[in-house]
């Protein structure tokens, strides 16, 4: 009995959140789940039915295999908890099966793997400090953080409503980060090689890694000034970090690269035939780029400059992944997207060569690069945003400007995923958990930094607060107006626009805030 | 399935189509068989509401007679949104108030206090999942309770007499308002200010309810006709499994068979006033605010327990006073919640509720366990019990383990609870007893409210003026 009371009464709070969101995300079983569902249904058939040789060829139902192996291995492994409760999911030909007990386990698996993400916030609360902590809980910037990652609204909807694994891939990649925190480089890279392999997103931000390992680490010191020392260069280092990618890759591709289907298995995970822009934009720099396509070519058509039998009959609008091209400004080509991409990263990664300011400037790297690959990336999907969003909550506890920053992209990042649940019973469910969340990190963090300037300027707030109206407009007023049946597009539109405007803002913000930092004298860390 | 969801649907669809007239009758266009009211006028004109908004939307939804069984998901979304709508304005911000007006108690607990009362899984898996409109009546009775206690006597019968006028089970705590007011009206005086002071809240009570049910009043026979729907006297004892004595005790003696009618009626009267009569007594000579909540609890308890034709939901009727001493003896207010909840398990099994109810009681328990501290709040003081102790000790003089039993109780209480809920969920009952869990479950929650009905009758009466002068000099 007084076990029972210590644990229930006594200080642990960081079980009571954890514990607190995993019996929301039970009542979250029962929710609408997206074609996602049957994706991984259909992976877990696939590793458990068929041999290893067959695993990225097998093309019975339209959701290839289109993870890196450890994923496919993943599934593999839950396929064996699988047939304990439902066989039939098993078999590869049953598509869209989904019986109760089938839509009982995925969503379980999901909440037991989440296991990993806590795990992950629990050491990156260890890695911030507590300063600025308050006598009150819920003023400690630890508490704020924990709120903020195990509650973080879009991993919810996308992955207990939505249907995706994203949780515990993130766990992974916070508890790289927080190794690198805490020094133990090697662990950090391990756990990112690994993750790489489970899921290839997470390219966008290796090079952060890559640099950030072989400045900092592999050149073992720094001159007085901060800048490199190049006899500190420590061979020893690069080659352990080497051999254990290698090691990771070896683990993954081997078996693939024995059967020689690695050119398969490559064009599985890349698969270049998509559009420029998803069904539904994401809000990035190309959604401004094709709205702007969009309005000079309505313009032209009016004031007749344009040709209306050139003008191609596909539109981006139209909800459909195909390829098609602009109008009035140039088309954009997938080579196009990777150079705009690699030049958006490189200033970040110079920063990182020359003004090393140790894992909080290794961090800002990572989630520049997260947000520039966002920005102009090739058939980027919305949900990349937490990509960026989850790192950058570990920063937006330590600074005021890096908290506006982070308010302003996770608000806006978060009402862009309003789209992926489009069905009438998720609509209480999805305004109410994200006003929890907006109002909770803003108050919080508004008490955190109340010594210092306000967070946000009018305009900030303005925009902000301008997503209530629009969230009015498109769900409650747009349907009963005419428009609906003759631009049934206009919702998806005004969001992917209004969010885009809000991303581009807070990237750019934080790229100003990091090339303007003034260099080295913060080494305590180090 | 059809059943309170699709009735709530009917309503709305004979109130907006059928004149007033015609809402109680058996009629073509009524078949009071499907369905027909059987709440007091303010559920009805409710509907109403409810349907004339439902028309704006789309009028499918409550066309006469063609939109029996309508069901698609924006249908579905509306009606959980009115009982959301009515919930945040009447239950809500009743309880936010209550917790706002405890004294002596810092923010944070108030707001942890609110909390633990509005997770109280019993109101929301009843209202939200089995789908009902409890929340407007027991957020009535509680504005209702607020005003009474804190002086503001005709606001607050006021809004008792809505309680009672939108769903008549409220009547289970009207003797404690009754009495609770009549003590002060003797405390001021019957010859001065208690007498105005009676003969305003009369006015009051009867202005509300010729107000209410105004449109009934023209006819005799509509009085009549919606007394008889509300009051249905030809059923039985009661009906279908629920956690009364009488199912109880029908376990062993059929006497729903055996004994006629009118004495079935008379028996249940006088044993329901009879466990009720010592504490109202005890509230009309010492009206208090502490007293009038646990009477509130004592009185509904016994009115569960003995009373005609008791629905298993009418526990929720016991769970409201109870949440509101929740400050005041947290572990057995938590335990007495849980009890009630599990007590409703037949009913949300069978609307596949299971997961909610596990996750929502899980929820709570946690609440109250981190807000309240309750385990290390077991002492004799703490339960109340000091008063009742030392008169125990009177008599037997070694008697000091009160909180050890008390403890064990629950431990036992808790693991009957799951091991019962965890039969049910898997194993079949036999063939020859297929009612065998239901009724299992009855019985162990009869128990557990009987141990209750006896605690919180020893708690009022021995809360005596001694134990109040103790605790000023303390």
């Amino acid at each position: 009995m007084a076990a029972l009371g210590v644990a229930t009464g006594g200080g642990d709070w960081f079980s009571a959140l954890a514990l607190g969101v995993t019996l929301l995300k039970c009542l979250l079983i029962p929710t609408y789940h997206s074609t996602d569902f049957e994706v991984h249904r259909n992976w877990l058939a696939i590793t458990h039915s068929l041999p290893i040789s067959q695993w990225y060829y097998e093309a019975t139902s339209e959701w290839t295999l289109d993870y890196p192996p450890f994923f496919a291995w993943f599934e593999y492994a839950l396929s064996h908890v699988a047939k304990y409760f439902d066989q039939e999911m098993l078999n590869v030909r049953n598509l869209n099966y989904s019986s109760s007990r089938t839509l009982l386990f995925q969503r379980f698996s999901v909440i037991f793997t989440d296991t990993l993400f806590v795990y992950a916030v629990h050491e990156c609360c260890k890695c911030i400090d507590g300063k600025k902590a308050g006598r009150e809980l819920t003023e400690k910037p630890k508490f704020i953080l924990s709120v903020l990652l195990l509650w973080n609204f879009g991993l919810l909807i996308v992955d207990h409503i939505h249907f995706q694994y994203n949780g515990f891939l993130s766990g992974l990649m916070l508890l790289s980060i927080a190794r690198l925190f805490q020094k133990r480089h090697k662990e950090g890279a391990f756990l990112f090689a690994v993750l790489l392999h489970f899921k290839h997103i997470y390219l966008y931000v290796a090079p952060a890694y890559g640099v950030y390992l072989l400045r900092s680490y592999c050149f073992t010191a720094n001159k007085p000034d901060g800048s490199i020392r190049w006899n500190s260069f420590s061979f020893l280092r690069l080659i352990s970090l080497g051999l254990i990618v290698f090691l990771v890759s070896a683990l993954s591709l081997g078996p693939f690269l024995a059967l020689n289907q690695l050119p398969q298995v490559f064009s599985r995970l890349f698969p270049f035939k998509r559009g420029l822009c998803h069904a539904y934009w994401a809000p990035n720099f190309w959604a401004l780029y094709s709205a702007l396509d969009k309005v000079l070519s309505i313009i032209g058509l009016e004031l007749k400059f344009l040709d209306p039998s050139k003008i191609p009959k596909a539109s981006m609008t139209s909800g459909l992944v195909q390829q098609f091209q602009h109008t009035v400004l140039p088309s954009v080509t997938p080579l196009a997207t990777l150079i705009c991409t690699l030049i958006a990263i490189l200033p970040s990664i110079f920063c990182l060569w020359f003004k090393p300011q140790g894992p909080r400037g290794f961090l800002r790297c990572l989630i520049l690069c997260a947000l520039s690959s966002f920005m102009f990336g090739w058939h980027v999907h919305e949900k990349a945003i937490l990509l960026a969003v989850l790192p950058m909550s570990l920063l937006s506890v330590g600074k005021a400007g890096d908290a506006s920053i982070f308010l302003i992209l996770t608000t806006t990042g978060h009402y862009s995923l309003f789209p992926l649940l489009f069905t009438a019973p998720e609509l209480p469910i999805k305004i109410l958990l994200m006003l929890l969340f907006t109002i909770y990190s803003v108050s919080s963090l508004k008490t955190l930094f109340r010594k210092e300037k306000p967070l946000f300027n009018w305009m900030e707030t303005f925009y902000l607060l301008g997503l209530g109206p629009l969230e009015v407009f498109c769900e409650f007023v747009f349907p009963f107006t005419s428009w609906k049946l003759k631009y049934p597009f206009i919702p998806l539109l005004l969001t992917s626009v209004y969010c885009a405007v809000g991303i581009t803002y807070a990237w750019f913000k934080l790229y100003v805030s990091v090339l303007t930092d003034p260099p080295v004298g913060k080494t305590k860390k180090q | 399935m059809f059943g309170d969801y699709e009735a709530q649907r009917h309503w709305q669809e004979i109130t907006i189509n059928l004149p007033i007239k015609q809402w109680y009758f058996n009629g073509s266009d009524n078949n009071l068989q499907y369905w027909g009211l059987d709440y007091p006028p303010l559920t009805a004109y409710h509907s109403l509401l409810c349907a004339y908004v439902a028309k704006f939307i789309n009028p499918d939804w409550i066309a006469l007679h063609t939109s029996r069984g309508y069901e698609s998901q924006a249908h579905k979304l509306f009606m959980r949104a009115t009982v959301l709508i009515a919930d945040l304005l009447i239950y809500i911000p009743a309880v936010v108030l209550y917790c706002c007006c405890l004294k002596e108690i810092s923010t944070k607990k108030k707001i942890a206090n609110a909390l633990c009362i509005l997770l109280y899984p019993g109101l929301i898996l009843i209202d939200y999942g089995h789908f009902q409109y409890n929340s407007v009546s027991l957020g009535f009775a509680l504005w209702g309770v607020l005003g009474v206690s804190y002086d503001w006597d005709l606001l607050g019968s006021l809004a008792f007499c809505l309680a009672i006028n939108y769903k008549q089970m409220e009547l289970y705590h009207s003797l404690p308002f009754f009495c609770f007011l009549l003590g002060k009206c003797f405390k001021k005086g019957l010859k001065g200010k208690g007498f105005v002071l009676l003969i305003k809240l009369a006015c009051t009570v009867v202005a509300s309810f010729i107000l209410c049910w105004l449109p009934f009043f023209t006819e005799r026979e509509q009085t009549l006709q919606v007394l008889r729907r509300l009051f249905p006297v030809d059923r039985g004892l009661f009906e279908d499994k629920v956690a009364n004595i009488w199912c109880t005790f029908s376990v062993f003696l059929k006497i729903r068979d055996i004994l006629p009618h009118h004495i079935q009626i008379m028996i249940s009267f006088c044993f329901t006033f009879l466990s009720l009569l010592p504490t109202c007594i005890k509230l009309t000579l010492h009206p208090s605010p502490k007293g009038f909540k646990f009477t509130l609890v004592s009185c509904a308890l016994s009115f569960f327990l003995f009373s005609f034709q008791v629905h298993e939901k009418s526990i929720l009727l016991v769970s409201l006073p109870v949440c509101l001493v929740l400050r005041e003896i947290p572990f057995m207010s938590t335990w007495f919640l849980l009890v009630s909840t599990f007590s409703m398990l037949p009913l949300l099994l069978k609307d596949e509720l299971l997961m909610p109810s596990v996750v929502t009681v899980m929820a709570f328990f946690i609440a109250c366990a981190t807000s309240f501290s309750i385990f290390e709040k077991t002492s004799e003081e703490e339960l109340q019990l000091k008063s009742f102790s030392i008169s125990v000790r009177k008599y037997f003089p070694c008697f000091t383990f009160f909180p050890r039993i008390i403890r064990h109780l629950f431990l036992i209480s808790v693991m009957t609870m799951v091991l019962l809920t965890l039969m049910t969920v898997t194993l079949d009952p036999p063939q020859k007893l297929p009612d065998l869990f239901s009724v299992l479950v009855c019985f162990v929650s009869c128990l557990n409210f009987l141990f209750f009905l006896v605690y919180f009758n020893i708690i009022i009466m021995w809360d005596s003026k001694n134990g109040r002068n103790q605790k000023k000099i303390n």
